[in-house]
């Protein structure tokens, strides 16, 4: 075992997860569920029906002034010029030479006012980051005070429609709506990481027990069940989302893990341009691609992936699919091996399995995405 | 607390064993499946196979993780679960029942003694639980 001498941190709802069986387990130093029934149940019910995710452990900030465009310009690569008040996007910080500090999504709160939702295990390395770059604006850290919930799935819409105090049928893909749902006040957002239709709920993390409860409530006849981190990942795999620490990080490129679409130099100077910009030009020598694996096996993280015997590549995600029952994967290989089709193997304990990249996503989003 | 039969011993490695005659019928203990969530495959060696004690004899994947499957005790692989590749779901229905993986026609019965009772095995896990 290791750091068993440093607490875990919490969020608002650990004792309800404990208390409704969720399995506690350590991530990112953070006491979370990976499941309540089993993975491969709530990986179904959210693609089928509604589930609810506790994903309060993921880091705010907020970044207000007149220089607050300019700053979140400097330290992101995508254009936030382009965004409305009421509008997401997501984005990347990235190192001068071109590694990925953290992916994240930005709301435009206010003409002069944005947030950042970071990854949990990031949040205090981003804030230094965020606080020490984006210069000219006043940042607040607001992680320890939003709650954070996800409602995903074909009956999420209906389900908040029902507890909220305005039509959340308007609130378009990556824009949100300031309300209340269940009486908490929340920022009501269309996003979600699974694929499916849904909203994230932000709210003050004192409040986000009662919205945690009146969401399961209101939400038994649609069969909605609390959902683990365990199948938040085989949903989110499944649709070839990369996850920060698996799948892009420090040593990675946004082009090579085919983010090159949140990359706009065209917006001027922000950090890591000049070296994203030399990467496209040169062009990239790996690319993250999905596979599937054409025999029974599965290719975890850390695995190799191999050509005719030879080392290619890397597997950065990997798991057993329960909407297609198959094992999927994704992992940076040589870019000539990264077209569709193309045959691979993957080197587990010590055994070539043979592998072909997919088409991705490899299940259909559903994402209302008009 | 996970299910522990009183008539089954036990290795470390989380697996079970009961006795047959001369033969041994394996598989992982209830605690083992709830550790590792639902299981996807599980890789058991080939009828005729000289498999020796707590040596990795086949492994168990679950969503989330792999392990190796221990054999208990030496001896030869007489019968695998041939439900288990169509239905590995069964090791997390019923691990001590219709969960069984292989049978071994046993080399050498004096291990059997080496192996862990319930009682043991109980306290083995109530340490790992916490």
């Amino acid at each position: 075992m290791t750091d068993t001498h440093i607490p875990l941190k919490r969020t608002p709802l650990r004792d309800v997860h404990a208390a409704a069986g969720g399995k506690m387990v350590p991530f990112g130093g953070w006491d979370m569920p990976v499941q309540y029934t089993g993975i491969i149940e709530e990986h179904r019910c959210v693609r089928s029906a509604v589930g609810l995710f506790d994903i309060s452990h993921m880091g705010e900030f907020e970044v207000r002034g007149t220089g607050a465009l300019a700053a979140v310009q400097t330290i992101t690569t995508n254009d936030a010029s382009t965004l409305a008040v009421g509008q997401v996007q997501y984005s990347l910080l990235c190192y001068p030479d071109g590694g990925i500090v953290d992916d994240l999504t930005l709301y435009r709160l206010a003409d002069d006012h944005y947030m950042l939702t970071v990854n949990a295990s990031n949040i205090d390395k981003d804030w230094a980051w965020v606080s020490g770059h984006g210069k000219g604006a006043d940042w607040t850290n607001v992680s320890a005070e939003t709650g954070l919930l996800a409602v995903q799935g074909p009956k999420a819409e209906a389900l908040v429609q029902r507890l909220a105090d305005r039509d959340v049928t308007r609130v378009l893909y990556y824009h949100f709506a300031q309300g209340a749902v269940g009486g908490v006040p929340c920022l009501i957002s269309r996003t979600g990481y699974t694929g499916e239709d849904g909203f994230e709920l932000y709210a003050p993390a004192a409040q986000i027990e009662r919205l945690w409860h009146a969401l399961m409530d209101a939400g038994k006849r649609d069969g909605i069940q609390p959902i683990g981190l365990g199948a938040r990942d085989t949903l989110r795999l499944e649709m070839k989302f990369a996850l920060y620490g698996n799948d892009i990080d420090e040593t990675t490129n946004p082009l090579e893990a085919g983010l090159g679409w949140v990359v706009k130099p065209a917006k001027g100077d922000f950090i890591g341009r000049a070296a994203i910009e030399a990467m496209r030009a040169a062009g990239v020598t790996r690319k993250l691609a999905g596979f599937e694996m054409t025999e029974r096996a599965v290719a975890r993280q850390g695995y190799r992936l191999l050509k005719d015997g030879a080392p290619v590549g890397v597997v950065t995600s990997g798991s057993f699919s329960p909407s297609l029952e198959r094992c999927i994967g994704m992992g940076y290989v040589r870019a000539d091996l990264a077209p569709v089709g193309t045959e691979l193997d993957v080197d587990i304990r010590g055994q070539a399995h043979r592998a072909r990249v997919a088409k991705t996503p490899f299940v259909p989003s559903h994402a209302k995405k008009t | 607390m996970a299910n522990v039969p009183g008539e089954l011993r036990y290795t470390k490695e989380h697996e079970w064993a009961k006795l047959e005659g001369d033969k041994a019928r394996v598989g992982i203990t209830a605690f083992a499946q709830e550790q590792l969530g639902d299981v996807v495959f599980v890789e058991l060696p080939k009828v005729g196979a000289k498999i020796t004690a707590m040596k990795t004899c086949g492994g168990v994947e679950s969503v989330k993780a792999v392990s190796d499957l221990f054999a208990p005790l030496s001896g030869e692989v007489v019968e695998i679960n041939a439900e288990l590749p169509k239905t590995p779901e069964l090791v997390n229905a019923d691990p001590y029942g219709k969960g069984w993986m292989i049978v071994i026609k046993l080399g050498n019965a004096k291990e059997w003694d080496g192996l862990m009772p319930a009682g043991d095995y109980e306290k083995l896990i109530a340490e790992a639980g916490h």
